[in-house]
């Protein structure tokens, strides 16, 4: 068999979990369902004026987006790990952070992406602006990978543990904090009429760290729990 | 005569060798306390904005710095136990870890005593106070994952990860009253000098020492615990005389 490139390594982990999520749809669903619920509780946990909804509506958008990845993070490893397959995987004479790379952008795309297309809908309940709704797309199109890159890490390093999907919200959501306050902060900054520009770009920049850095990281703990 | 410099990165020396060192941390800790909040609370001038209140940074100032470093510690530890495989690295990064939290969680308690008087509210959600509350966190993370794991190699390796991960947090609460423009106040100790009272930085000079003397004191005695416990099995612990009674 010829050897792979890098990039043909990518494409194929990300076709075979998008493959794998499309077989099993109800799990994407569920994530899906989990964040228009949880975004719809608030109204009617803190009344229905549109004037503080508007307010609101940003951060809850992004806290609820926040709690939506962290319950599909369990799935990202763990069905791998269960019947095998991430010990062959990680047998592979190939870069193991690009393969990590390639199960986390489909993680993304699985739960990630769907959440930035269901956004604008919930942003329409909270009554925002046209333009506030294009900066929240815009955001969570930027910060929803970098909440998967981020639990990649933390899904990596409590693999196979009892109690695992609590454990990694306590060690994933701390770190996540920056992207939450960049993220909603774009949307208040144009509702208040000021420049977005700063928020956006450090979100950008936390992509970048984070696109170099978690899939190394990610490796390394899956080193350590597989051993 | 060459030095044996590693002699001491063995368990079964260092277990010995601490026990000599911790009175010597503990009592100096304790007088530098003594000296430290006497000067604080009697001795040092009232404050002309902030009036008798300003007193509790004789302890919020000194466990906010140590909160911090003990973390950079911890992270330093935790990273040379994962490298280099030595086990007592990782030990003294989980002996560390709870002094640090304790550091972090007096750190936000006296804050919001302080900020009651001064700010008018417990808390606010300023970028510094936001971010060492992540710290908070972080440590309680670094904990909870180093339990959750029984295998302790295992334990001490992915917590380590963790603790690394977790370091570039650091600096974003020392310098987020500078990045930001937020309502808690820059450092009036700096480098360069200062323009505090010479009573003031006395007391918190002397606290900052305590603190630090009793952060190393309590966690060498830590992790001796942690020590005997790991190494219960070995014969060099079975034939210690605290072990054998």
């Amino acid at each position: 068999m010829s050897q792979l490139s890098l990039f043909g390594l990518l494409g194929l982990v990300v076709r075979r979990d998008l493959i794998l999520a499309m077989r099993r749809r109800s799990d994407v669903l569920t994530t899906l369902i989990f964040f228009v619920m949880v975004v719809s509780l608030f109204p009617m946990g803190v009344g229905p004026e549109l004037d503080m909804l508007r307010k609101m509506a940003p951060g809850v958008v992004w806290v609820a987006a926040l709690l939506a990845s962290m319950l599909s993070l369990g799935r990202m490893f763990s069905a791998d790990y269960l019947d095998g397959t991430l010990e062959q995987m990680m047998l592979v004479p190939q870069s193991l952070s690009m393969l990590v790379l390639g199960k986390i952008l489909a993680h993304w795309m699985v739960s990630g992406l769907p959440l930035v297309l269901m956004a604008p809908v919930l942003g329409l309940q909270f009554d925002m602006s046209a333009e506030s709704l294009w900066i929240l797309i815009g955001g969570l199109l930027l910060g929803t990978p970098i909440l998967s890159m981020i639990g990649a890490v933390g899904a990596a390093l409590t693999l196979g543990l009892r109690g695992g999907g609590v454990l990694v919200s306590l060690l994933v959501l701390p770190l996540c904090i920056p992207v939450l306050i960049f993220g909603a902060g774009a949307v208040e900054a144009a509702t208040s009429g000021m420049s977005v520009v700063s928020n956006m770009s450090l979100l950008g920049a936390l992509l970048l760290m984070a696109l170099v850095s978690t899939p190394w990281v990610t490796a390394q703990a899956l080193r350590i729990s597989m051993e | 005569m060459a030095i044996n410099w590693f002699k001491y990165s063995s368990p079964s020396t260092f277990y010995g060798l601490v026990g000599k060192l911790v009175p010597w941390f503990a009592w100096p800790s304790a007088i530098l306390f003594a000296v430290g909040l006497y000067i604080g609370f009697f001795v040092a001038p009232t404050d002309v904005t902030q009036g008798e209140a300003y007193r509790i940074i004789f302890i919020h100032v000194p466990v906010s710095i140590l909160s911090m470093f003990i973390y950079l510690v911890m992270a330093g530890y935790a990273a040379l136990g994962l490298i280099f495989n030595t086990r007592l690295s990782s030990m003294m990064a989980s002996a560390l870890a709870p002094t640090g939290a304790l550091f972090a969680f007096m750190s936000l308690w006296t804050g919001a005593l302080w900020g009651k008087p001064m700010w008018g509210a417990w808390w606010v959600w300023d970028a510094r106070l936001t971010s060492e509350l992540v710290l908070l966190f972080l440590y309680l993370g670094f904990m909870a994952l180093h339990a959750a794991i029984d295998d302790p190699r295992r334990a001490d390796r992915a917590a380590a990860l963790l603790a690394i991960v977790g370091s570039v947090n650091v600096p974003i609460i020392y310098f987020s009253v500078q990045w930001w423009n937020t309502l808690h106040q820059g450092s009036t100790v700096k480098f360069s000098g200062t323009s505090m009272h010479v009573d003031m930085q006395q007391a918190m000079f002397s606290v900052l020492a305590a603190c630090w003397l009793y952060a190393i004191a309590v966690s060498l005695v830590r992790v001796r615990s942690i020590i005997l416990e790991r190494e219960r099995n070995t014969q060099w612990v079975t034939e210690l005389a605290e072990v054998k009674q």
